[in-house]
């Protein structure tokens, strides 16, 4: 692996610094210009099928505290940030965090706000947070599946592993680097890959040997799936081509989470190019399904009904499926959980409702 | 039915005796039951002592007492240290009803009937069967005089059952006790009520109070000057009565009837004589003695018609905003309250009669915010405890709509809700109260109308200080900004890039584009020489330390401009001025006026005055307004209406 050149991430961010110094020796009010970060300003991408910031910008400006606070921490970040470039260190979100109690005024109050200026930060510049030498600290998914992948461990060896027989019961652990320098794919046999979202929903899969029986590559996402869990996805769909399903509950936050896998989620967009795979398809829990399956259900809170309205006017869920679907929904007033399905027994979801989902779209014969 | 003969109804005609007139009317005298009865004996000797030691020049030492021996049955002793009462007049006031120095006098004073004392010692006696006991002493080096007496009910006269000599610490002063049926237990809170209230208007007084356990209270003394002396007026001749002037032309030593009138009325000069005699048709040179009742008739309705001058304000003493603000200050310290705001009208009248209304309001702190406000009300500087709903305070006050000014008022009228303590004080020489037993104000358009005023001034006040207050807090974050995180900005962009730090006066002008007013208020303890003082008759004491209010103004200008305009600061009219930095164009007696030099972007000029005769926290924010330049340039001054 050959060592990562930082020139560039490093002028990028001395660019930063000469802008606000620029506005000062030109007497204007120092600032920053960014893209709005919200749901109104997501347009798509023909070029990659994603979802990504559109031409809206906000400023950060010295005008008002807020904006000023802003612009300090941001000093303070990528002075940060070009230290560890120079000293050849790495530090996660959460460290990170700590680290700004040191930076008196600029300190931030809650590590969200941390992290989302390292995501502010990524856009302006566009660079990615490994540029910046910032990683996260939770773990990356689990996969389970005829997959033969090949890992630069930490002592510089590579290392083949075989997603079934290398590993055990809870699988391959995703790290949070899966760049090729890190990781790179070797065979595969197998028809499609199942993105989970719940760890129970996983194992009932992995215990009745449905990669096997299904020829399936089965990820955990861990509720909202990690970059490194969507970048794993997104290459190993591209790479192999092969197709990719979504397999979660049936809720206004997890057909988000499917949003993010397909389109690219709204605080990544400026990234969703090389997250996001825009060929994945949502497998399930539908609302259609809690009828034909007569699934055992929950109320819709307030809350669920506030985002599923907010879906209908999120940009991403406009197409005639999921705007029926949240339609049916909102009507029918309730939602479920996969593991809802085991109403008819534990092989109920391997035996019959997966089955018949996957014959349904026609990833295998009936 | 038969006919009833005029010498048949002569035999039913007598005299009625006193106590048959008390008893019928105890209760608009303020007995209508014993827990009443025990308030208004106090009260009736408290407002007394109050009275005579201001007549006097001293400062009132008052001791309330109240034993307790038997149920229902109390002993109020009253104690001052006033100028005593002379021998020969002790029966005549204690033992006679309708009997006072005040029912005549037209000058502000708490009694006015001259019923007060007298009716608790009847009740007293009618209750409880025992005498009064009074001890006075006039002289310094003279013995004092101690009376027993009951009242002779059926010739309303005093019967003295013992009088001896005997010997009083005091210099001065008068002790009344008198024993009266009355039911402690549920009578004691409105006596501490009372007792708190008054003090609350009288900060010159020091009352202590002795429950029947023992337990004493001590209402301490918050301000050393005696209230200002009011001055007795003559009748105006929009109020007098057509009787009363009948009696006053039958009395007068003038021979004429212009001089008469000259002489004896208020604001009566040569012009309104003659255009009130021309417009009753009257000869100037009548002789008052001579004068018809047709004719008395017609001056009267001419009086009305011609216009008079109001009467000389000489003979109301209000308490001042200063005195108010202090004395609620002292009395909320535990509630600590937000701010205390007060506001006075100028003097005017009501059928001739000079009044005045000083309102004030305290908000915030530990007051409960789901309570109605409580109000405070006060005559001549007596607590109205009584009767709140039927006072015209009350209907001033429900008038308003309190919503504006951050208090609940459900449909915009009555008394509203939220954590606030109104205050109303109305001085004059004669309050119309709704009835004798003084409790409650009655509507008079007049003086309804100027407490509306009043609380009106009072609640825009508020309004412009909590609008003041959000402005200031935007304000303070702006500086906050550019001092501390506008320098750390370019002080990081040029160390990262190795650069000089560059100049942010350009950048800080853009940011903030106001001139910003601050100001800090500081008090300064003077042990040694007391500090002059306006306050009439100021005794401060050697004890005493006098305290000097030092007020720091800071002018930024952060405009791109060079600014150059004229500042103005309220002082209270009481307050000396001392030291002004820099020179003031003008020192008026409730403001300091400076035309100050033009300021050059972010430049500063510091202004400095020191203020004397006020308390600590007396002038506790400067009220600073500005003139000739853009009052929306700047930020921490209003713009200045004029004086
Ligand atoms: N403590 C006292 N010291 C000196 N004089 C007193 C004292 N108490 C009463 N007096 C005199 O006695 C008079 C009568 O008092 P009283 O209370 O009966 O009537 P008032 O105070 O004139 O009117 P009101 O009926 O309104 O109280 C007073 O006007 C005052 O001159
Ligand atoms: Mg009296």
């Amino acid at each position: 692996m050959t060592k990562k050149d930082y020139t560039n991430v490093i002028s990028k961010i001395d660019l930063i610094a000469s802008k606000i110094y620029d506005d000062f020796e030109k007497a204007d009010i120092p600032y920053l210009q960014l893209p709005t970060r919200t749901k109104a300003n997501i347009k798509f991408d023909d070029k990659f099928n994603v979802w990504k910031y559109g031409k809206n910008t906000t400023e950060r400006s010295a005008k008002s505290l807020d904006g000023a606070y802003m612009l300090l921490r941001t000093m303070y970040l990528v002075d940060f940030i070009k230290t560890m470039i120079k000293t050849n260190k790495s530090s996660t979100l959460r460290e990170m965090y700590y680290i700004s109690e040191g930076w008196d005024l600029a300190k931030f109050h809650s590590q969200p706000e941390s992290n989302s200026l390292a995501e502010d930060l990524e856009v302006i510049t566009s660079c990615m947070r490994e540029d910046f030498k910032l990683r996260p600290e939770e773990d990356g998914a689990r996969v389970i599946g005829n997959l033969t992948l090949e890992e630069m461990t930490r002592n510089k060896t590579k290392k083949k592993i075989h997603c079934q027989d290398d590993v055990g019961d809870s699988g391959y652990s995703i790290p949070y680097n899966v760049e090729p320098e890190k990781i790179s794919f070797k065979g595969i046999d197998a028809d499609f890959i199942i993105a989970i979202e719940t760890g129970g929903m996983f194992d009932r899969l992995v215990e009745n040997g449905f990669d096997t029986s299904s020829r399936a590559i089965l990820v955990h996402l861990k509720g909202q799936p990690a970059r490194s869990t969507r970048r794993f996805i997104k290459r190993l769909s591209e790479e192999k081509k092969i197709p990719v399903l979504v397999f979660t509950d049936c809720d206004p936050w997890s057909y988000r989470i499917f949003a993010s896998v397909a389109y690219g989620a709204i605080k990544t967009a400026h990234i969703s190019e090389y997250l996001a795979t825009p060929s994945s398809q949502y497998l399930g829990v539908t609302p259609s399904d809690i009828k034909n399956y007569d699934l055992p259900t929950d109320s819709l809170t307030k809350e669920d009904i506030k985002s599923l309205k907010s879906e209908l006017t999120d940009p991403r869920f406009q197409d005639p499926f999921w705007k029926g679907e949240i339609k049916l929904q909102l009507k029918l007033g309730e939602k479920s959980e996969q593991q809802a399905l085991a109403k008819y027994g534990l092989d109920y979801v391997t035996d019959t409702y997966l089955p018949e989902k996957l014959a349904e779209m026609g990833m295998i014969k009936k | 039915m038969a006919k009833i003969t005029a010498h048949e109804l002569a035999k039913k005609q007598k005299e009625i005796s006193v106590a048959e007139f008390f008893e019928r009317n105890k209760h608009i005298l303020g007995f209508g039951n014993l827990t009443r009865a025990l308030l208004t004996s106090v009260k009736e000797g408290v407002d007394n002592a109050l009275d005579a030691c201001e007549e006097a020049d001293i400062l009132p030492d008052i001791y309330v007492e109240i034993q307790n021996h038997e149920d229902e049955e109390c002993k109020v002793i009253i104690e001052d240290n006033g100028p005593g009462i002379v021998k020969k007049q002790i029966p005549h006031i204690f033992g006679r009803l309708l009997y006072g120095s005040r029912f005549h006098a037209i000058r502000q004073s708490r009694g006015q009937q001259g019923i007060g004392i007298s009716a608790v010692v009847l009740y007293g006696q009618l209750t409880t069967g025992k005498h009064a006991k009074i001890i006075s002493k006039v002289e310094e080096d003279r013995p004092a005089a101690v009376m027993e007496l009951a009242i002779d009910t059926n010739r309303n006269r005093a019967e003295v059952i013992n009088r001896k000599i005997t010997h009083w610490d005091k210099p001065t002063g008068s002790r009344v006790e008198i024993s009266i049926m009355a039911d402690y237990k549920r009578g004691k809170r409105f006596v501490y009520d009372y007792l708190q209230s008054t003090s609350i208007v009288n900060p010159h007084a020091q009352i202590i109070f002795k429950e029947p356990g023992g337990t004493e209270h001590i209402f301490e003394r918050t301000s050393e000057a005696l209230p200002k002396k009011s001055v007795e007026i003559k009748p105006h001749p929009y109020g007098v009565e057509l009787g009363t002037l009948i009696k006053m032309a039958k009395h007068t030593k003038s021979r004429k009837l212009s001089s008469f009138l000259k002489t004896e009325f208020s604001s009566m000069g040569s012009r309104t004589t003659d255009a009130a005699c021309e417009r009753a048709q009257l000869d100037k040179s009548l002789s008052p003695k001579n004068i018809t009742r047709e004719q008395f008739l017609a001056l009267h309705k001419a009086f009305k018609k011609v216009k008079i001058m109001a009467p000389s304000t000489d003979c109301l003493s209000p308490i001042g905003e200063t005195l108010i603000k202090r004395s609620l200050k002292h009395e909320t310290k535990e509630i600590s309250p937000e701010f205390i705001i007060t506001a006075s009208r100028p003097p005017s009248t009501y059928s001739g009669n000079p009044f005045q209304v000083e309102v004030g309001l305290v908000y915030g702190g530990s007051l409960p915010k789901d309570k109605s406000v409580r109000l405070f009300r006060f005559a001549n500087r007596v607590p109205l405890l009584y009767q709140q709903g039927g006072c015209a305070t009350t209907a001033a006050i429900s008038s308003i709509d309190w919503r504006r000014y951050g208090l609940d008022q459900p449909s915009g009228k009555g008394i509203p809700t939220g954590p606030a303590i109104f205050f109303a004080h109305l001085s004059s020489t004669l309050i119309p109260f709704t009835s004798e037993s003084k409790e409650a104000i009655a509507d008079i358009p007049e003086i309804e109308n100027e407490i509306k005023l009043a609380f009106r001034e009072c609640a825009r006040k508020v309004q412009r200080h909590i609008h003041k207050k959000v402005r200031r807090k935007k304000t303070r974050e702006k500086f906050d900004l550019i001092t501390k995180i506008l320098p750390e900005i370019a002080k990081k962009s040029a160390s990262m890039l190795n650069k000089p730090v560059p100049s942010l006066n350009e950048v800080i002008t853009k940011i903030m584009d106001v001139v910003w007013i601050e100001d800090l208020i500081e008090y300064e303890k003077i042990s040694g020489k007391p500090v002059q003082t306006t306050l009439i008759e100021d005794t401060l004491g050697e004890h005493k330390e006098g305290i000097i209010t030092k007020s720091n103004i800071m002018v930024v200008n952060y405009m791109r401009k060079p600014q150059k305009f004229n500042l103005y600061v309220v002082i209270p009219e009481d307050a000396v001025v001392g030291t002004v930095t820099p020179k003031p164009t003008r020192i008026a007696n409730n403001y300091i006026k400076w035309n100050l030099d033009s300021i050059h972007p972010t430049g500063k000029i510091d202004v400095h005055f020191e203020l004397a005769g006020l308390g600590k926290g007396d002038f506790d924010e400067n009220d600073m307004y500005i003139e000739n330049i853009n009052p929306s340039y700047v930020i921490g001054a209003d713009k200045w209406e004029g004086e």
